[in-house]
């Protein structure tokens, strides 16, 4: 997904001032949690069970006896009223069982299955951070410092172009360049590097997907690092910094970068969002087995508890996560408390 | 002819000044160069859709088996899948698919959003506080998994209920309708819509707030202008700019939203073609021929990503020609 697009479906609040419009603020934000997180259970409950028509149907296909289907929607508690269902799911779900497969990988546990490819997707999306993030740290520092000259120009085309190809393009494209293909076995990254699935995090199938994913933040972190550093470089105390003879890195490192970081901290949320994304188009392209892939699977057959739950985790995390951000933001950056 | 001398009427300087505004805008604007490129493009991608049938020289779904797999020629200017079918004439329908989503999507939104974040951030106390908790609801979903979800759950229901419901009252253009796919397209449109006018409702909400304070606003207040004016004539105009900015920087990503969803299976259904679900044909059926095949990957991909550019370019040319301060 393009920056652009993030930025206008995610456009943050106006600005905060006060240190107690602050307090007050996240109080009520704590207060409105729990409330946001009934609402969204119960929507996504809602849809699920409303939404894409029986379950049982699902389960047992198109030509199932009635009797039966009716004896297997009774053991489901289907036939109960709706708060009850809801009231059981939501029961069950937090003590951690979000009901099970009804057709691929029928009778496992969701929770059991989501827990195994987890870890995949987060080491995926962890390796594509490690590499991207720091270089976009480095490149917006270094196109804000040289602004203006070729290199400056260079990474804007990039950074615009990297946010307009869309994943779903790069992905072929990319493996088309970089890839052969054999006679017999399967394709290559370069002549012997294996292309798809997955091998841990230092194998070498980690590295298109990892680069596809990373190339997102990369672009996204570097404008922002870059409109950030240049409005700090601008700013008086690093004038003062510059005036009192500090040495330049010490004015770069310790006066400008620190501050020019803090901004960043809000588009944590962004990023996940954007890689959770990713991770579901590129895990299902490179067959790797992470929760993405799951999703993806569950969407096509219809596997709707492994949708909702997968919904319900990912919504939660996604609330929790930018309330944290929030906060952690008034700490990070005193400004906001005493201006 | 006796020349008149204008420097006694003052009135019409004051007239004219909002269309000088205006042109001042476009003045800045013109000057971007990539802007401009990128607005030419925008501006050939709605003639494409519009004329689409009449420019196509094949249909769209006919299959030509002497030359399946045939690369560009006289005969198909972009080659053909391997189901002979003309890309040329594909990617144009293609076209269509993602205008018609942008023009719908951007509609839906922009008169939702702003009438919600006029409401909330003119009247503020309890509409607001409803107004705002809807939209942080909303915004508990990340935007795709929001899509996919709709996508997965309700789509098939009412897609299914549409269906019955023009069968038993006969309705055939609704039927037909149904049956083309475009009701598929409408349930996933609706979802873009409904995150697409909380983001701007947000924006709007924000400068209402900070308009309301000012002093014009007052001033209208105190001689007893209604609210419905204060918001249309004295607030709207002010908001007009960045406004324009989010909508334009967000068509680009509704046109990704649009071929990522057709390319995942959940957009349009084949065989009405869209560029992305265009490119998921190719790509899964070459996935070890590209060496011999790269028009039917490379030409989705370059022209995906030429109006995604341009869309962006043109939003980055906007924003500079209306925020001069940047």
């Amino acid at each position: 997904m393009s920056a652009r697009f993030i930025r206008l479906f995610f456009a943050r609040g106006q600005a905060l001032r006060a240190p107690s419009f602050m307090l007050a603020y996240i109080v009520r934000r704590l207060l409105w949690l729990p409330v946001l997180l009934i609402l969204i259970s119960l929507i996504t409950f809602a849809l699920g069970i409303y939404g894409p028509g029986d379950p049982v149907q699902v389960m047992m296909g198109l030509h199932a006896r009635p009797d039966i289907i009716a004896q297997v929607r009774k053991e489901y508690g289907l036939d109960q009223p709706f708060p009850v269902q809801y009231w059981n799911y939501m029961t069950n779900a937090l003590h951690g069982n979000f009901g099970y497969s009804l057709v691929k990988y029928q009778g496992q546990r969701v929770s059991d299955l989501i827990a195994k490819r987890l870890p995949v997707t987060l080491q995926l999306n962890l390796v594509s951070v490690c590499w991207s993030l720091p270089l976009a740290i480095a490149l917006g520092i270094f196109a804000a410092l040289k602004r203006k000259s070729w290199l400056d120009v260079f990474l804007r085309g990039m950074v615009i172009l990297a946010v307009s190809i869309p994943v779903i393009g790069l992905q072929p494209v990319l493996t088309f360049l970089f890839s052969r293909k054999h006679e017999i076995g399967p394709m290559t990254l370069g002549p012997f590097l294996p292309v798809g699935g997955w091998g841990g995090i230092f194998s070498p199938q980690v590295i298109l997907p990892a680069f596809i994913l990373g190339l997102g933040v990369l672009a996204v972190f570097t404008r922002q690092t870059r409109a950030a550093m240049i409005e700090v470089l601008n700013a008086d105390y690093v004038r003062t910094a510059r005036a009192k003879g500090l040495k330049e890195w010490m004015v770069l490192g310790r006066h400008a970068l620190r501050n020019a970081l803090i901004p960043l901290v809000t588009l944590i949320g962004f990023v996940l969002a954007g890689m959770f994304a990713g991770s579901f188009i590129i895990e299902s392209f490179y067959g790797i087995p992470g929760v993405g892939q799951l999703a993806y699977d569950a969407l096509i057959s219809k596997e709707y508890y492994i949708i909702m739950a997968f919904t319900l985790m990912i919504a939660v995390v996604y609330v929790l996560m930018n309330l944290l951000i929030d906060i952690l933001y008034v700490f990070v950056d005193p400004r906001i408390r005493y201006k | 002819m006796a020349v008149t001398a204008p420097a006694l009427t003052a009135p019409p300087e004051i007239e004219t000044e909002p269309r000088a505004a205006w042109r001042e805008t476009w003045r800045r604007f013109a000057r971007n160069r990539p802007a401009l490129v990128g607005l030419v493009v925008i501006i050939l991608l709605f003639l494409t859709a519009l004329f689409g049938p009449a420019l196509a020289p094949y249909s769209y779904a006919k299959t030509d088996l002497d030359s399946v797999n045939a690369p560009p020629s006289a005969k198909h200017w972009l080659g053909t899948d391997d189901l002979g079918r003309d890309m040329l004439t594909r990617m144009i329908y293609g076209a269509r698919s993602v205008a018609f989503v942008i023009v719908i999507v951007a509609t839906v939104s922009l008169t939702l959003g702003v009438t919600m974040g006029a409401l909330a951030g003119y009247f503020g106390g309890a509409t607001d506080t409803f107004i705002s908790r809807l939209i942080d609801v909303l915004f508990a979903f990340p935007e795709l998994l929001f899509i996919f979800f709709i996508a997965a759950t309700i789509k098939p229901a009412i897609v299914n209920n549409l269906k019955a419901f023009a069968q038993a009252n006969d309705l055939l253009w609704l039927v037909e309708f149904v049956r083309s796919g475009y009701a598929d397209y409408l349930v996933v449109m609706l979802a873009l819509s409904v995150l697409g006018w909380a983001g701007l409702a947000r924006l709007v909400r924000a400068q209402f707030l900070s308009l309301r304070e000012k002093e014009f606003v007052l001033s209208a207040q105190a001689v007893g202008v209604p609210g419905h004016k204060i918001i249309l004539r004295y607030l709207l105009p002010n908001a007009m700019a960045p406004i324009i900015v989010a909508i334009s920087m967000g068509l680009g990503g509704i046109a990704i939203a649009e071929g990522v969803l057709a390319y995942l299976g959940i957009g349009l259904q084949p065989p009405n073609p869209s560029w992305g679900n265009i490119l998921a044909d190719n790509v899964g059926r070459h996935w070890r021929d590209w060496p011999d095949m790269l028009w039917l990957v490379f030409i989705p991909v370059i022209i995906i990503t030429t109006v995604v550019l341009a869309f962006n370019f043109v939003g980055d040319g906007l924003n500079e020609a209306l925020n001069p301060e940047l």
